[in-house]
């Protein structure tokens, strides 16, 4: 019995056949989705819009993804995301040459660097004070959007800056940039968390947070900065907003974000307890995500009733998720039915192979 | 010939995880009105068996007969609704109900108003006084010794009738007396009919109980043999599979002398805690083993804990190699080359989710910090070295270690500590929970690495274990110290236990 290799191969293959059959789904009702044209050296589609809208979800899921592997959570991703795009378009607003590349690149990296340091003072809370995460969160959730009004004087900063502009709009070998910025996240966050041993002591941590102070492991630090890296991205993914709307919406940036994000992260199969964690796993829940947004707009679901939509989606792939009802979906199929002798009866973990 | 006796009868079950194969082959008959043992080292798959027999694990192959018919579990609720009830080591009652709620939760007296408490209390009152036991059934269950909890959930079983009672480890915190009202109890259910197996690591009360035992080795089934028809010596090497002259072949350890004329490795002075354990000096020089010895709580674990800084001191200094150390915190100990080794394993040892290799480079990588990541070719010479110097099994680097038998566990953690070479090792309650024969191995160990100059504190609630492998003992109790004895070859448990005695008369 291989029961880990099995649960790892689970791990990731259900969330990729959520994945799949998403798209199916959309295929059979709509053949035009999984085609891709080229107009003027750029590729157009459906597919295309799902690589490019998921961009700031999958920043902010990637950093998900590591705080719950500590057993944390951050639910500050989304006013984050509101403070980076205020301080940015300020700054970009107050300049005179809005259309510098020195002033968007300082722009970027003030609004980056901001949420950074709001990162950190979430770690702060959660490895040093000890408060717990959920609590210690909450806390920016809720001011950061203050915050984020402050910044822009109460107002909907507005900009005409096109460097800042081609953030979300540029495309660069025929995709769109936003693209190539998730990818990079995905690239250097998988490296660092799996070339370093940040992964391993992560997972120690989360595991057996006991074990891993007496073993030596520093695990304030760890956690400290994995906060601090999810307020980094979540800055990165309120720069790619701000430049898709042109605006610093303190109010509408990231809005439930927070909550996206941990279910693309439970949605690829890591579990809210803590400790191990998959990277690869979030990206597909990233993608089943992004696919059930636009399945919704497709079929033509009302706007007011998408989250019931979603909901239903979302239930059905945690469902299918849960070894109680896999247990179940393999007890309904006939040949497993009671042996006799010699018996080979079905139990939970295996079920599902 | 068909015994009609014949309770559970398990036929060649087996049950494999990652990398274990935790039974093979097993078979296992239980007989009404009989007391049946279930022998073997930690790691022979007794838990296994027992988790088979009561549906927390489906087996993978084998039959399960309990009363002439087929069962297949797969659930706890299955194996008690044909009749196996369980007394787990930690007692699953719920303890802010009174004990009559206790016994008959399930099967209250009902009357035309819902439950008649009345009655339920004199029914609860009645199944007690028939295992013999006087206890007032209105009373919290929490206001009982474990001891009594435990024979409260024992007489559920006689009122939900169950034929099979399973009893894992039912001894381990009792005391004496208790252990007495246990037995009769016991004796009273095997009057009734009523099949118990149990598991025990005391064989005193083995033999004092059972009728019969089942002896398991690595899995498989060694035998079953009728109590008179092996006796002790036997048994063990039954269990071991080798004769026991493992534990005397490590002899004295502690009759080589140690060089103290150097500085020593460590040296605490007035090191204390309020609360915890008044001020303690303390020094350890190289290729020494200091033994802590002292009751239960007589502060042991706590000193062992200042020293490494996982609990911070209030007062005190420590010295590293007559350097002054401020150890605050498990990270510091560890940079002045300490290991510390908790006494529990599970809890403040293993990272149980993370594989045997993950475990044992754990420490070096801690070390390291995380950017500095020990390389996979280093990690997997480490990993191959360590397991087949310490014998870890199975020898699968990729096992998840909360698969690991606790003996097994233990060397995992050893290792972890021995690939940051250290120079002063604090190992609290090492062997606790673990068979003879990784007992034996551990013992060795430690003495082996003592002789090549490691230096070591060795906590251990066994005095011969103590004796055998320090060369100075300090001894413990309400939380201070007592004495320090030099451990010459007179030197012997009643020593030990004169001077604690001694100085809880005065």
């Amino acid at each position: 019995m291989t029961k880990l290799k099995n649960a790892l191969k689970n791990r990731i293959m259900w969330p990729i056949g959520a994945l799949v059959a998403l798209i199916a789904i959309n295929f059979i009702s709509r053949p035009s989705f999984l085609s891709i044209t080229v107009q003027n050296g750029q590729f157009y589609g459906s597919l295309i819009d799902i690589l490019r809208n998921s961009a700031p979800l999958m920043l902010v899921a990637l950093g998900m993804c590591l705080v719950i592997g500590t057993r944390g959570i951050d639910l500050s991703v989304g006013a984050q995301m509101a403070i980076s795009g205020a301080v940015a378009l300020t700054i970009i607003a107050d300049s005179p040459a809005p259309d510098s590349l020195g002033t968007v690149m300082v722009a970027i990296l003030a609004g980056v660097a901001l949420t950074l340091v709001f990162g950190l003072w979430n770690g702060f809370l959660v490895s040093v004070v000890g408060i717990q995460p959920i609590i210690a969160t909450l806390v920016l959730m809720l001011a950061g959007r203050g915050i984020a009004l402050l910044i822009t004087g109460g107002f909907i900063t507005t900009i005409n800056s096109t460097p800042y502009k081609a953030i979300a709009g540029g495309n660069v070998l025929g995709f769109p940039f936003e693209f190539f910025v998730s990818l990079a996240a995905i690239v250097i966050v998988s490296l660092v968390v799996r070339r370093t041993a940040l992964g391993v002591l992560t997972e120690a941590v989360g595991i057996n947070p006991a074990a891993s102070r007496l073993a030596g492991v520093r695990s304030r630090g760890i956690v400290w900065s994995l906060y601090g890296l999810s307020g980094l991205l979540a800055g990165v993914a309120g720069i790619l907003y701000s430049s898709n709307i042109m605006a610093a919406d303190a109010n509408a940036a990231g809005v439930n974000i927070e909550l996206d994000a941990i279910l693309a992260v439970v949605l690829g199969g890591t579990s809210l307890a803590g400790g191990k964690f998959t990277l690869a796993g979030t990206v597909v829940g990233v993608f089943t995500i992004q696919t059930l947004t636009s399945t919704i707009t497709f079929l033509g679901v009302p706007p007011a009733v998408t989250p019931v939509f979603k909901a239903i989606v979302v239930i059905i792939v945690c469902l299918s998720q849960a070894p109680r009802v896999r247990a179940w979906l393999s007890q309904l199929r006939p040949p497993t039915r009671r042996p006799v002798l010699p018996t080979t009866s079905t139990p939970i973990e295996r079920s599902a192979a | 010939m068909v015994d009609n006796n014949v309770v559970v009868e398990m036929r060649d079950i087996s049950i494999e995880f990652p990398g274990v194969k935790a039974l093979d082959g097993v078979d296992f008959t239980l007989r009404s009105g009989e007391i049946h043992s279930l022998l073997g080292e930690n790691g022979a798959g007794k838990s296994t068996l027992i988790k088979a027999l009561t549906g927390v694990y489906p087996i993978d192959s084998g039959t399960i007969n309990v009363a002439g018919a087929h069962r297949t579990f797969t659930g706890t609720a299955d194996a008690q609704a044909a009749g196996v009830a369980t007394v787990y080591q930690e007692v699953n009652l719920l303890a802010n109900l009174s004990v009559g709620e206790n016994v008959m939760l399930g099967n209250e007296a009902r009357g035309p108003l819902g439950i008649n408490w009345k009655k339920t209390h004199e029914r609860a009152s009645t199944y007690l006084a028939e295992l013999g036991l006087d206890i007032d059934p209105r009373s919290p269950l929490a206001s009982h010794s474990l001891a009594v909890q435990q024979l409260v959930a024992i007489s559920r079983a006689v009122v939900v009738d169950c034929r099979l009672l399973v009893l894992d480890e039912p001894t381990s915190s009792l005391d004496r007396s208790e252990v007495e009202q246990l037995f009769a109890v016991m004796r009273r259910l095997r009057e009734r009919g009523v099949a118990i197996l149990f598991v025990s690591h005391f064989l005193d009360q083995v033999y004092e109980i059972s009728d019969r035992m089942t002896i398991l080795r690595n899995g498989k089934l060694e035998g079953e043999y009728a109590v008179d028809a092996l006796d002790r010596q036997q048994l063990i090497a039954k269990m071991l599979g080798r004769e026991l002259a493992e534990l005397d072949s490590i002899g004295r350890a502690a009759s080589r002398t140690v060089d103290r004329s150097g500085a020593p490795i460590l040296s605490v002075l007035g090191l204390g805690r309020k609360g915890s354990i008044e001020p303690i000096d303390l020094d350890v020089y190289d290729g020494e083993v200091v033994g802590l010895a002292g009751l239960l709580g007589s502060g042991r674990t706590e000193l062992a804990r200042l020293i490494y800084g996982a609990d911070r001191a209030d007062h005190g200094t420590t010295t590293v190699r007559g350097v002054s150390a401020h150890l605050t915190s498990p990270r510091h100990a560890v940079d002045k080359r300490i290991a510390f080794s908790s006494e529990d394993r599970r809890a403040e040892g293993i990272i149980g989710d993370l594989t045997v290799a993950e475990n044992i480079v754990l420490g070096v990588q801690a070390k390291r910090g995380w950017l500095r990541r020990v390389g996979t070719a280093q990690q997997d010479a480490l990993t191959e070295q360590y397991i087949a110097s310490l014998g870890i099994r199975p020898n699968n680097p990729n096992a998840l270690v909360r698969n690991l038998s606790g003996g097994n566990q233990q060397k995992v953690l050893l290792a972890r500590w021995l690939a940051t070479a250290p120079q002063l090792l604090i190992l609290d309650e090492p062997t606790r929970g673990i068979d003879i024969g990784a007992k034996a191995e551990i013992q060795r160990l430690v003495a082996d690495l003592a002789e090549k100059g490691l230096g070591v504190i060795f906590i251990s609630s066994e005095l011969d274990e103590v004796l055998r492998l320090s060369q100075r003992i300090v001894v413990l109790r309400d939380r201070r110290k007592i004495g320090e004895l030099e451990n010459t070859a007179e030197t012997g448990v009643d020593d030990i236990v004169a001077l604690i005695a001694k100085e809880g008369a005065a």
